[in-house]
């Protein structure tokens, strides 16, 4: 009886947000999955602006700032390293002087990883353009070979590459931005 | 003896006490379900910042990360050398005096690169109540971090 219930309970309780209002997107009651006219919401929309401060309706909107930006699947919806690389915006490097260009380093690491994934490439090169050395070494990565050990639960929390993917760079949902190197043939076969 | 009954007796309790977690958990599935998650809109890697604010009776401030990245790199406002802010939410000790003096946000919004201070609902406007957080990628807003 108790079970019955519940079931009933159960069934209109989810059966009431699915109907309010959700549109004609079938995809709507997925949280995970907000339908792209959704995406950079005007700050009044936005569910943390006040719509009632004067302030919030004066500030630019995402959409109209992303608009001519390349886009990608997660985050805000922008390739901000292609954005940065085709000089759609240009960022300055320093405080005060527009003409500083930063040192750009171009080496990867290869990180082999446990389990079938593909290994991590670390580009040194998209990281640089945008960030000082100090901003990751010493503190967040010693800057040794094998002295760094990552895990992804760890970078879920926000340690490592956590500080920075998941929080404001593209979140690490987008796996093969990161897992790109894939192994060869028998190490694959091995899980190793 | 006693000791294989008292065992029994105890697995039999267990037994009711999972069903009973069970039937909670059928009751309150739909109902995390159904809360709406709040801050799914907001964009990402916007930061509330309220640790003063609201107890000054003000709005909360947005932070806007995608707005500020548009036009300065990361290494400008994270290095120790210019700006100084820390890759935490709620790890630099902001304050409207500090701001005034030069220091964090102060650096630019002082009339010069940037609006002034005196705009003060360009940045407090906030929803009341918003704890202090960053809007992030990997988490789902559901009951659980995992």
């Amino acid at each position: 009886m108790f079970r019955f219930a519940s079931l009933v309970v159960a069934v209109l309780l989810l059966t009431v947000p699915l109907a309010q209002g959700q549109g004609n997107d079938p995809l709507s009651f997925n949280r995970l999955m907000p339908s792209p006219d959704t995406r950079n919401a005007p700050p009044a929309e936005d569910g943390i602006h006040d719509a009632a401060s004067e302030g919030t309706h004066m500030l630019q909107t995402p959409r109209e700032a992303f608009q001519p930006l390349p886009e990608s699947n997660a985050g805000n919806y922008v390739d901000w390293v292609t954005a940065l690389q085709e000089e759609h915006i240009t960022p300055r490097f320093d405080l005060n002087d527009p003409t500083r260009r930063p040192t750009v380093m171009d080496l990867n690491i290869v990180r082999e990883v446990k389990g079938s994934m593909p290994d991590v490439v670390f580009p040194h090169k998209e990281h640089t353009e945008w960030l000082d050395c100090s901003n990751c070494h010493p503190a967040i990565f010693i800057p040794q070979r094998g002295a760094n050990q990552m895990s992804m639960a760890e970078i879920m929390l926000g340690e490592q590459c956590g500080a920075c993917h998941g929080r404001v760079a593209f979140p690490v949902t987008d796996c093969r931005a990161c897992h790109s190197r894939p192994k060869d043939g028998a190490q694959a076969a091995g899980g190793q | 003896m006693t000791t294989t009954s008292r065992s029994v007796i105890s697995s039999g309790a267990e037994r009711a006490g999972r069903r009973w977690s069970r039937r909670l958990a059928v009751l309150l599935l739909p109902l995390a379900v159904a809360l709406p998650p709040g801050t799914a809109d907001a964009e990402y890697a916007d930061v509330v910042l309220n640790r003063l604010s609201e107890a000054a009776d003000m709005a909360p401030v947005i932070f806007p990360h995608w707005f500020h990245r548009v036009r300065f790199r990361c290494k400008v406002c994270h290095s120790d050398s210019e700006l100084g802010f820390k890759m935490r939410v709620g790890a630099n000790p902001m304050d409207m005096q500090r701001l005034q003096e030069g220091e964090y946000c102060g650096a630019c919004h002082n009339g010069q690169i940037a609006w002034g201070l005196e705009n003060c609902e360009l940045c407090h406007s906030g929803k009341m109540g918003l704890p202090t957080h960053i809007k992030g990628g990997h988490e789902t807003s559901g009951p659980g971090r995992w």
